[in-house]
């Protein structure tokens, strides 16, 4: 690989050993991957950030290069943490988990990082622009900053967010080349009665299709309507990137490099075209869903954490109703939402209904070894997708009303 | 005896053999893995229940999250590792995790890159030595 002075510098140690481990890693990926050469990047989003998910051997990786005076280069957003930093306890999270929360938080702090605590930095903060290199871990983010705001990223995990965000440099590879961004398979959304655009459970549903037809392929998306909201294409990326390896979609005539469909494919054809009709929608349906009715404990709005008008529209649809003695309804969102909460009456009317709101953290992120959640239910296919594994519950998903229903009710009924 | 199944591309360098487990669906390390047991935790997998330690472990490709590279460092450092990975696809988020096993532990996840008719020769029970410094894969009668 062809390196700068600089680059080989940070090999060579110049610059302290945390820069050169780093760089040492980010060549090696470059290698692996046929990489001519490294770019720079002007910002990283980090989602090794939760101690659950990254464990002791993330702990150590991240305190050790903290300890050794690594330092962000490059403006750093940061994941959900463990933890909602200010009330933990609320949440049962167990004292001698928050601490070594605490201790990942302060290593990622102490290195520059901005605590933005978010699985949807593209919402509100460091936003980057069309065409911008970033590096970008966190599955969800990555898709949308890709697809969406047209950013360009590869589909970095754990660590390579690290290295990326110490040396401000990425090998030149994968998403940040244009070439590599083309549209491969055409997916043809059939007109059906199924489709009701106004309900937004049809984003995610047809996002867990995407993902799981593209099989690994860029897939372009014929048939959204162009008034499709941020919103709505954040429960779609989520989807797409729990169900697939999808790190970037076109969709015609809404998304940046898809104006047309000679943009969306850089002039070439589709290697496949893939009709999704009823059959495809009814099947994500039910495979969303592991049972179909049953008393409820907790449902989860906010997977990827919720923007400020998803939660008015959660308002909306509660009426002033409360939810039911024995059932949890939480909101996952970020610090900056809840600032906008508290400001208006929203944070009111939530806590009049008997809703929590967790900052900073998702409930993936921390043991619920001190609560006894069975059913779940949440209108993310994100979460729905995840919950079996990680939580080992049952869950059912739904819409928004749908979810709001159960949680008043305490149950959810066969539609 | 061993006989040669096939080459492939080497995307993290070693050798290493053990028993295979394969899948024909896509992996993802968090949400499928618990790495304190080795164990796939995911219901919806058809390697429901099964370990992945100390095998050779083939499936087609990665999917969703991008912490597959911490859940295997994780693994790792828990010698619940497999002792080699063999995709169509090896994902560069996969690949990361072997490379900082290797800069924090010194320990190798070697991973073979193969095509779909490789792939397709391989079962679960089979014994493979896997040569991720040539780039090819046999299968042993004996070990």
């Amino acid at each position: 690989m062809k390196l700068t002075d600089e680059e080989q510098g940070m090999i060579d140690g110049k610059y302290g050993k945390a820069v050169a481990m780093a760089m040492s890693i980010l060549t090696k990926l470059g290698q692996i991957y046929d990489a001519e050469e490294m770019i720079p990047i002007s910002q990283v989003h980090i989602d090794s950030s939760a101690y659950k998910t990254i464990g002791e051997a993330g702990l150590e990786f991240a305190e050790k290069l903290a300890d050794s005076g690594a330092r962000f280069c490059v403006p750093t957003t940061l994941n959900p943490t463990s933890r909602d930093i200010k009330r933990w306890r609320e949440f049962r999270i167990p004292p001698n988990f928050a601490e070594k929360s605490r201790r990942l938080e302060q290593a990622y702090l102490r290195m520059g990082a901005i605590p933005t605590w978010t699985c949807a930095p593209y919402l509100y903060g460091v936003i980057p622009r069309f065409g911008q290199q970033i590096a970008w871990a966190e599955s969800n983010a990555i898709t949308f900053v890709n697809s969406v705001i047209g950013a360009r990223t590869a589909r970095y995990g754990d660590f390579a967010d690290i290295c990326a965000a110490i040396t401000g440099r990425v090998p030149k590879f994968s998403l940040h080349l244009s070439q590599n961004r083309a549209g491969e398979v055409l997916l043809k959304l059939q007109a059906s009665s199924l489709i009701n655009w106004d309900d937004d459970s049809i984003y995610p549903l047809i996002g867990y299709i995407v993902g799981s037809t593209a099989q690994g392929r860029i897939p372009v998306i014929d048939g959204i309507p162009n008034n499709v909201t941020s919103d709505q294409l954040k429960g779609l990326s989520a989807a797409a990137a729990s169900s697939g390896a999808v790190a970037l979609f076109h969709i015609l005539g809404v998304t940046p490099e898809a104006a047309t469909y000679q943009d969306a494919f850089q002039g070439k054809e589709p290697l496949q075209i893939i009709n999704i009709g009823e059959e495809e929608l009814l099947k994500a349906r039910q495979d969303l869903s592991t049972v179909e009715e049953g008393k409820i404990d907790l449902v989860i709005i906010g997977c990827p954490h919720a923007s400020l008008p998803e939660v008015e529209q959660l308002v909306q649809v509660l009426a002033g109703r409360k939810v039911c003695q024995e059932v949890d309804l939480w909101v996952q969102t970020n610090r900056t939402v809840y600032y906008w909460l508290e400001q208006t009456d929203l944070l009111n009317s939530l806590n009049f209904s008997g809703i929590k709101v967790i900052t900073d953290t998702c409930i993936f992120s921390w043991p619920l070894d001190n609560w006894d959640f069975q059913l779940l239910v949440t209108n993310s296919a994100k979460f729905a997708h995840y919950a079996p594994s990680m939580l080992q519950t049952q869950v059912v998903f739904g819409n928004l009303e749908k979810c709001v229903e159960a949680a008043v009710k305490g149950e959810v009924r066969r539609s | 005896m061993q006989s040669e199944i096939g080459s492939g591309k080497s995307i993290v360098a070693g050798v290493s053999e053990g028993f295979a487990l394969v899948s024909s669906q896509p992996f993802s390390f968090w949400g499928d893995l618990d790495p304190e047991t080795g164990k796939i935790i995911n219901p919806r997998s058809n390697l429901f229940g099964e370990s992945i330690r100390d095998k050779v472990f083939v499936y087609p490709h990665g999917r969703g999250s991008s912490t597959t590279s911490a859940v295997l460092l994780e693994a790792v450092r828990c010698s619940n590792a497999p002792c080699a990975i063999i995709n169509v696809e090896v994902e560069s988020i996969l690949a990361l995790g072997a490379i900082v096993a290797q800069e924090v532990y010194g320990r190798t996840v070697p991973m073979l890159a193969v095509a779909e008719e490789v792939f397709h020769l391989l079962h679960t029970g089979d014994y493979l030595l896997v040569d991720a410094i040539a780039g090819k894969l046999y299968r042993k009668d004996q070990f």
